[in-house]
């Protein structure tokens, strides 16, 4: 298989809300930013992919607007899939692997701030059984906290430390949202929002977008010094009623970091996408990751989380700390759907 | 390339205007269930999961594949979504024929759906979106004055249109799977009511509840079926909706889309390298416009090869002898139906509206305003 490589990333700060941005003027910033960096334009990429949902902005075809953020004429190799950026990543990989066109350009946007993000998540559910119940994104995570709660797995104290460490990282990374040092007492005397989930331990709602070039073979090493290779990547869903899965586990996680490779070598830091302060923990036990990872150096969707933009994000925090030359072997991963239905892992190595 | 990819499974509902026995679930899993039957595989096989749909707010469910999956049998593998508009159904073959392609999955299971009973489709296309004139209800508003200039630019017989909806009719009848069975007069057609000038309700596709899937392997388990139909080209092109001397009549990326896959597969000439063609006409009109941008006619003249009868089952050069999406409109699944009909004729499996010897075929499908088009060649020889 070829060598791909993420050579250039780019995003626009974590914010409330950016105001009075269309799709346009979201996508156009970051692409040509992550462009730029490298000295090529829209004319030098062979395939751009993206990724996003009509659910944020409420209308069908949000994304046939975005296209309008790019030089796309002469007409472009273009796709888009309805899943966080980080899946059009993969798509593009894919299509890199076929030799014939050496970059991707790959980028998702996401305005949290248009809705009720929780209860637009609803609407992820069976809409024939579940939807009626009004089962709502955070009062899912909370069945799975619980769940961990009751096998002794672990305490709110713990949710609090992650939600607390997360923020404290995002401290020096001028693009998170919620950042800071967090007092773990006064986390725990929030109230509950839907028990044993507290504000704390959720992702703030942010608007975002990203974009990230990918590059194959010599194209990479021409473009940057330390290209961050693609070692392996997957992903893999679970079932989708929660009552079908030992929300405890991600065996999804665990298999996508298996066929990833995690396991093959020694990890520096990992990016891992948990929406919710629990779910890093299932996370970090599904893919191996041992006490001596530095587990999200950014803040993490804990710090920043504009849906549908947080994994690719990931990825682009992930392949910093490799082109930087801070890291040699980094994890990237996303997740997407309730209790961490499905999970895609990447593992990224400097040369 | 590290791969061949070939089509060794497909599988259809039948369409109809309300699938009330099925439900969303039921729906993908019966044309999953067919195409695994004609590959003779069971759920077992399938390595990978590629699915299409038009947009999610048809049928209100956000990002349906999280839910399709238990139906699908996805738990512990791959599942991946695509949606570029109505050309989704194409696309979403081309990414999973790249899966096998690439050498990262060797048997892919791919399929697209919609349920238009439990939605309508045309307001959810008519949205009011801040800032911008609501100027249009549903697509045949969009695409009205596309084809009147069309018309005016070709000097076209103002019975082409009507002329494709008797042809596209006429070939639905032999398709038990196709929503409409209508035979149809050029009088009765003409006759019917204008809805948005020059398109008559006769000229236009119905909204149906179906879904497809087609099952694509490599090299190694093409030897399952003794008729598989090999990919020989795949691409996808996009434009711009605002940019100045945009042509949307004759659009750049359907030229530039046509001309990729034919250099892939080795075509020069259209009308005499390729047997036949499943190609998205939703108003019959885009059929004189296609043949056009597709390079089987000169600008100007696609409407006379309609005219003279030459797109007919039986005659130089059928076009949508399944009926097309004039019979039957299910809108995420539209596209793939055309990759899926293409693939038909050339393993000889189209039964009534079977092309007789068919070897090389276009599917294709376009979406949006036409900004995005996808297109494969498949040939029944490697």
């Amino acid at each position: 298989m070829r060598d791909v490589a993420i050579v250039s990333f780019a995003q626009l700060p974590s914010v409330k809300t950016i105001v009075a941005a269309d799709e346009p003027e979201l996508v156009q910033p970051v692409t040509s930013e992550a462009m730029k960096q490298i000295g090529l334009t829209q004319d030098d990429i062979g395939f751009t992919c993206s990724g996003s949902t009509d659910y944020l902005p409420g209308r069908p075809f949000s994304f046939v607007a975005a296209v309008d953020g790019l030089k796309a004429v002469p007409p472009i190799r273009e796709s888009h899939v309805e899943m966080d950026g980080a899946f059009a990543l993969f798509e593009a990989w894919v299509r890199l692997l076929h030799g014939d066109i050496d970059t991707a350009l790959v980028f998702s946007f996401g305005k949290c701030s248009l809705g009720p993000v929780p209860a637009v998540l609803n609407l992820q559910n069976d809409p024939y059984y579940v939807q009626p119940l009004g089962l709502d994104a955070i009062s899912a995570a909370a069945l799975q906290a619980q769940a961990m709660i009751d096998a002794s797995m672990a305490s709110e104290r713990d949710f609090a430390e992650i939600a607390a460490r997360n923020r404290r990282n995002a401290i020096d990374n001028p693009n998170a949202h919620i950042k800071g040092d967090f007092s773990i007492d006064a986390m725990l005397d929030e109230p509950y929002l839907s028990s044993p989930i507290r504000k704390s331990f959720c992702s703030p709602l942010s608007d975002s977008a990203a974009a990230i070039v990918l590059a194959a073979g010599d194209a990479a090493r021409k473009l940057v010094k330390r290209p961050a290779w693609i070692r392996g990547i997957d992903h893999r869903t679970e079932p989708h009623a929660l009552g079908q899965r030992d929300l405890t586990t991600s065996p999804s996680a665990k298999l996508a970091a298996e066929k990833a490779g995690v396991g093959k070598g020694k990890v520096d830091i990992a990016e891992l996408h948990a929406p919710f302060a629990h779910q890093e923990i299932i996370l970090r036990q599904a893919m191996g990751l041992d006490d001596d990872v530095k587990v999200n150096p950014s803040g993490g969707a804990l710090a920043a989380n504009s849906l549908m933009t947080a994994g690719l994000i990931r990825f682009g925090e992930a392949a910093n700390r490799i082109l930087s030359g801070d890291a040699d072997r980094a994890v990237a991963h996303t997740t997407s759907g309730a209790c961490l239905q499905q999970n895609l892992v990447a593992v990224l190595e400097g040369e | 390339m590290a791969e061949h990819c070939a089509v060794i499974g497909i599988g259809q509902t039948k369409h109809s205007e309300s699938r009330r026995d099925l439900s969303i679930p039921g729906l993908v899993r019966d044309a999953a269930l067919r195409a695994l039957q004609d590959a003779d595989m069971t759920w077992k096989d399938i390595d990978s999961i590629v699915i299409g749909t038009a947009p999610d707010m048809f049928e209100g469910v956000m990002m349906p594949e999280l839910w399709l999956s238990d139906a699908l049998g996805a738990a512990g593998k791959p599942i991946f979504r695509v949606h570029t508009a109505g050309s989704v159904g194409g696309s979403t073959a081309v990414v999973a024929s790249h899966l096998v392609q690439a050498g990262v999955h060797e048997k892919v299971l791919t399929m697209a759906f919609e349920k238009q009973s439990e939605a309508n489709a045309m307001w959810a296309l008519s949205p009011a979106i801040p800032f911008q004139p609501q100027l249009v209800a549903g697509a045949g508003g969009y695409f009205a004055p596309l084809i009147r200039s069309y018309i005016r630019r070709s000097n076209a017989h103002p019975d082409t249109g009507c002329m494709v909806a008797v042809k596209d009719r006429e070939h639905g009848c032999l398709n038990p799977n196709a929503h409409l069975h209508l035979k149809m007069t050029l009088e009765q057609v003409k006759a019917a009511p204008m809805l948005w000038d020059p398109i008559r309700y006769s000229e236009t596709c119905p909204s149906s509840d179906g879904a497809v899937a087609m099952v694509l392997v490599n090299d190694k388990h093409a030897k399952r079926v003794k008729n598989p139909a090999w990919v020989k080209g795949t691409s996808v092109r996009t434009e711009r909706t605002f940019f100045a001397g945009r042509d949307q009549v004759n659009p750049a990326a359907g030229k530039l889309c046509a001309k990729d896959v034919y250099d892939q597969a080795g075509i020069t000439n259209p009308l005499k390298d390729i047997d036949c063609a499943e190609v998205y006409v939703p108003f019959s009109w885009f059929e004189p416009m296609w043949l056009e941008n597709l390079g089987f006619a000169e600008e100007g003249t696609g409407w006379k090869m309609t005219m003279e009868g030459k797109t007919k089952l039986g005659s130089e050069m059928p076009w949508n002898m399944s009926g097309g999406v004039m019979c039957t409109n299910p809108i995420g699944a539209s596209g793939m139906l055309r990759f899926a009909e293409a693939a038909r004729q050339v393993r000889g499996t189209a039964e009534q509206h079977q092309v007789d010897g068919a070897k090389v075929a276009l599917g294709h499908a376009y979406g949006g305003g036409s900004q995005f088009f996808a297109a494969w060649i498949v040939s029944s020889e490697r």
